[in-house]
C-alpha cells in the first residue's frame, strides 16, 4: 500500500544572528545587498554553527535547526521532543508560517491549524461569545463554520453563564477553557499543538488530553504535539522525532524515541564528578549516576535502575573505621532518603574501589534530585563531603499522578496496599 | 514517489515573488477582516461616557480652533461666501482619515507581535482592518460635515457662495485614493520600523508637519499668492490634492483639474503597490529581527 503522506520537511534548516540587532545590521545587510547584485550567495549563510547553548561559539550566527527532513503521513500523531533549545519551537513556527525558513521547504498537503497559545488575539473587552468569532477567524475558521460550532464550543468551555460578559471579567481558568474550546473544535488537516495542555486545572487537563486523542482517533486527523511532557507523549503519540541542537536525531516508534530522549548525552554533564586533586592518602576519586548498562546517564524514566557510583581511595588507617554514605535532596533541598556503609563490612585492605549503589527502582518520583555524599571516620574525621557532587532527573514517562501539573506530590512513590470492599448501607 | 509531488497544496520555502499577494487567501480570511474591523470600532471607546460620540468631537472642535485662529485671526480667506467653518471642517475631516489610516497601519508589526508570532494569517488583514474601520469613522464624520453643510444652506445667509459641483460623483475615488495612500505609506513605515525604530519618532511629528503642507486650514491659491517660491511643495503633495478636490466638489471653491488627479491616481498606486512589495517581504521574517 502506498503511503499517504500528507506533509513533507525537506532540508530545512533556520538561521538566527546572535547578540544585538542594531549596530551592524545595516553594514550586513548592505554586504548580503552587495553580494546579491554580484549574482553571489549570501556571504551570511555560509557560516553558522550548531546550536549549542552553553558553549561560546565562534560565529554570530547559529543553526537553529539544521536539515530537517522527514514525512508525515495521514493520521499519524507524531511527536517533536527535544531538550529546551533543541528547535523545537523554531520547527513549529516555521510550520505554523509564523517564520520562514532560512532554506528548505515544507510540502502539505492539507491545511495547517496551529496552537502555539491558546486564546491568541482575546480582546478583553468584547464578550465571551465575541471572542470565540474572533479567535475563532484568528485560527482560520469562517465565520458559519463558527456559527455552526458555537454551541458545542460553549458547551465545552463550561461558561455558559458567561457568555455574554466582556472577557476581562472572566477568570484566568475560564479564559484558558474558553480559548482552548475554540481551539479544539478546529477543522484543520494537519493540527500542530505546542504544549498548551500545561494550562488549566487537572480536571480540564484530562478534558484536553481527551479531546485531543479524540480528535487523532477517531476523525483521523494528523497531529504534531510537541511536548516536554513524555507521559503525554507515549499516550497520544504513533511516532516520535527527537531533536538536539537543530538536528534530528531520532526518528521512530514512540517509546524507543522516548528512550532515546532520556538517554542522549546531553544531560549527563551533571551526572559524572572526577576529582582533580584527590588526597594522596584516601579521598573520593570520582562520583557518577549510570543506568543499568553501566553507562552515564543524568535522566532516567520513572521504573528505571538508578545507580550511584562512587570510585574511593582507601588507605590502610580508613579501612576499619571508614564509612561512606550518600544523600538525596530534592529541588527544595529536602534531604529524601540517606544512605551509609562501613567500609570493613566490604573490604579489608587498602586500595581504590569502585562502589555501586543500586536504587529501589520506581520510587523516587519524577522530579530532580542532587546527590551529597560523605567519606569519613564517623564522629572523628571528615575525609571529603561533596555538596550537591553530582544530580539526576527523573521524567515523567506515565506514573499516575502525569495528571497534574506543579502539585507536590512529595519525592516517594511507595507500594502501599490498597483494597476495597463494597459495603451495603 | 514523484508522480505524488503535482499535488502538494502548498509549501512553505523561503524564496518569495515580488509581490506574493494570495488573493484567494485573503478572499478566504474576509471574516476575519471584518471581525477585526468590528473589534477596533466597539472597542475603543469601551468604558467612555461620550462613547462614539468622541467620533463628531474631535474634528469638531479641531474645526472651531482653526476657524478662530486661521481665519478670524490670521484672516486666511476661504473664498467668497464660503463658511470659514465648513472650509475648515472640510480639510479636517479629509485628513483626519488619511492621518489615522497612515498612523493605524504604520505600527502594524510592533503592535501585533504577540498575535504575529502565534498564528499565521494574511498579515496585510490588519492594516486592510485599520483602513476600513476608519472609513467606518470617516463615514460619521461626513455626516457631520453633511449636517453643518446644512445648517448653513438653508438655515443662514452666509453660505451663498457654496454648491457642490457635479463631479461630487467622484467622491469615493478621492476616499478610495486617501486610504490606499495612507495604507502604503503606513505598510513601508511598519517595515522599516522593525529594524530601524527611529522612524517611530519621526512619524509622530512628522504627520503633523505634514498637515501644514497639505492645504488643511488654507486654500492652496492663497499660499501660491504668499509664498511662490515653496509653492511647489504644497502643490506635488498629493494629499493637498485630494483635500482642494473635496472642496471643490463640494463646497465649490479649491484647485481641480484632470492631470493633477491622474498624478494623485498614480502616485498613490505606486506608494501603495511600494508598500505591499515591502510588507510582504518584511512579514516573512520580521518576527526574529523584532
Amino acid at each position: 500500500m502506498e503511503k499517504d503522506i500528507i506533509l513533507k520537511v525537506e532540508n530545512l534548516s533556520k538561521q538566527y544572528r546572535l547578540g544585538l540587532v542594531g549596530t551592524g545590521t545595516l553594514g550586513h545587510d548592505l554586504n548580503r545587498w552587495w553580494s546579491k547584485i554580484r549574482g553571489k550567495e549570501d556571504p551570511y549563510l555560509k557560516i553558522g554553527e550548531s546550536n549549542d547553548r552553553s558553549r561560546k561559539g565562534e560565529s554570530e550566527y547559529v543553526w537553529a535547526l539544521k536539515d530537517i527532513n522527514f514525512d508525515v503521513e495521514r493520521g499519524e500523531v507524531v511527536g517533536i521532543i527535544g531538550k529546551n533549545g533543541a528547535g523545537k519551537s523554531t520547527l513549529l513556527k516555521i510550520l505554523s508560517k509564523v517564520t520562514g525558513p532560512t532554506t528548505g521547504e515544507i510540502k502539505t498537503k492539507g491545511r495547517i491549524a496551529s496552537l502555539l497559545e491558546v486564546g491568541t488575539g482575546f480582546h478583553p473587552e468584547m464578550t465571551g461569545k465575541e471572542n470565540v468569532f474572533l479567535n475563532g477567524a484568528i485560527l482560520g475558521m469562517t465565520k458559519k463554520e463558527i456559527q455552526s460550532k458555537l454551541k458545542e464550543i460553549v458547551e465545552f468551555s463550561g461558561c455558559e453563564r458567561y457568555i455574554d460578559t466582556p472577557v476581562k471579567r472572566y477568570s484566568s481558568g475560564m479564559t484558558v477553557r474558553l480559548a482552548f474550546a475554540v481551539a479544539a473544535h478546529l477543522d484543520p488537516d494537519i493540527l500542530v499543538v505546542d504544549e498548551v495542555l500545561a494550562v488549566g486545572d487537572a480536571e480540564f487537563q484530562k478534558k484536553a488530553i481527551g479531546k485531543m486523542q479524540d480528535i487523532s482517533n477517531s476523525q483521523g486527523r494528523t497531529v504534531l504535539f510537541v511536548s516536554h511532557n513524555m507521559a503525554a507523549v507515549k499516550s497520544l503519540c504513533t511516532r516520535a522525532i527527537v531533536l538536539q541542537h537543530g538536528k534530528t536525531v531520532f526518528e521512530g516508534e514512540t517509546h524507543k524515541a522516548v528512550d532515546f530522549y532520556l538517554k542522549s548525552d546531553e544531560a549527563n554533564t551533571q551526572a559524572h564528578y572526577i576529582n582533580k586533586k584527590p588526597n594522596k592518602s584516601s579521598d573520593i576519586l570520582e562520583v557518577s549516576m549510570r543506568d543499568d548498562q553501566n553507562n552515564i546517564c543524568g535522566l532516567f524514566g520513572f521504573e528505571e535502575q538508578i545507580i550511584l557510583q562512587v570510585k574511593l581511595k582507601v588507605s590502610q588507617d580508613i579501612v576499619e573505621y571508614g564509612s561512606v554514605g550518600f544523600r538525596i535532596r530534592d529541588q527544595f533541598e529536602r534531604v529524601v532518603f540517606s544512605s551509609e556503609i562501613d567500609l570493613h563490612q566490604f573490604i579489608k585492605k587498602d586500595g581504590n574501589y569502585i562502589a555501586n549503589v543500586k536504587f529501589p527502582k520506581a520510587v523516587l518520583l519524577p522530579s530532580e534530585y542532587r546527590v551529597i555524599i560523605g567519606y569519613h571516620v564517623p564522629n572523628k574525621e571528615k575525609i571529603r563531603s561533596l555538596f550537591d557532587v553530582v544530580d539526576f532527573k527523573i521524567e515523567e514517562t506515565g506514573t499516575i499522578f502525569h495528571k497534574y501539573q506543579g502539585v507536590d506530590f512529595g519525592c516517594v512513590m511507595l507500594d502501599c496496599k490498597w483494597s476495597m470492599n463494597s459495603v451495603k448501607n | 514517489m514523484a508522480n505524488k509531488n503535482d499535488n502538494w497544496l502548498y509549501t512553505i520555502s523561503p524564496k518569495q515573488k515580488l509581490i506574493d499577494l494570495n488573493l484567494k487567501e485573503i478572499w478566504y480570511y474576509k471574516d476575519l477582516l471584518l471581525l477585526f474591523v468590528k473589534r477596533n470600532v466597539i472597542t475603543v471607546y469601551k468604558q467612555t461616557i461620550l462613547g462614539p460620540l468622541w467620533y463628531f468631537i474631535q474634528p469638531l472642535f479641531t474645526s472651531v480652533i482653526f476657524t478662530l485662529i486661521f481665519n478670524n485671526m490670521a484672516n486666511i480667506p476661504t473664498g467668497d461666501g464660503v463658511p470659514s467653518f465648513l472650509f475648515n471642517l472640510a480639510g479636517i475631516t479629509c485628513w483626519n482619515y488619511f492621518k489615522e489610516c497612515l498612523t493605524g497601519t504604520s505600527n502594524t508589526f510592533s503592535q501585533n507581535q504577540g498575535l504575529f508570532g502565534k498564528v499565521y494569517f494574511p498579515r496585510v488583514i490588519v492594516p486592510l482592518s485599520v483602513v476600513l474601520t476608519n472609513l467606518v469613522k470617516y463615514g460619521i464624520q461626513i455626516l457631520v460635515f453633511i449636517g453643518f453643510y446644512i445648517y448653513y444652506a438653508f438655515f443662514t445667509d452666509k453660505a451663498g457662495g457654496a454648491s457642490p459641483k457635479s463631479a461630487i460623483i467622484f467622491i469615493p475615488m478621492l476616499i478610495f485614493f486617501m486610504g490606499i495612500l495612507g495604507l502604503g505609506l503606513g505598510m513601508i513605515i511598519s517595515s522599516m520600523t522593525i529594524k530601524y525604530r527611529d522612524l517611530k519618532f519621526l512619524i509622530s511629528f512628522g504627520v503633523q508637519l505634514l498637515m501644514y503642507g497639505s492645504a488643511v486650514m488654507y486654500p492652496l491659491s492663497f499660499f501660491k499668492e504668499k509664498l511662490p517660491n515653496i509653492s511647489w511643495v504644497v502643490e506635488y503633495n498629493p494629499m493637498t490634492t485630494i483635500i482642494e478636490a473635496f472642496r471643490y466638489m463640494t463646497l465649490g471653491v479649491g484647485d481641480y483639474s484632470l492631470p493633477k488627479m491622474v498624478y494623485t491616481a498614480l502616485f498613490s498606486i505606486v506608494v501603495f503597490l511600494l508598500g505591499l512589495i515591502i510588507f510582504n517581504k518584511t512579514e516573512k521574517s520580521f518576527i526574529d529581527t523584532i
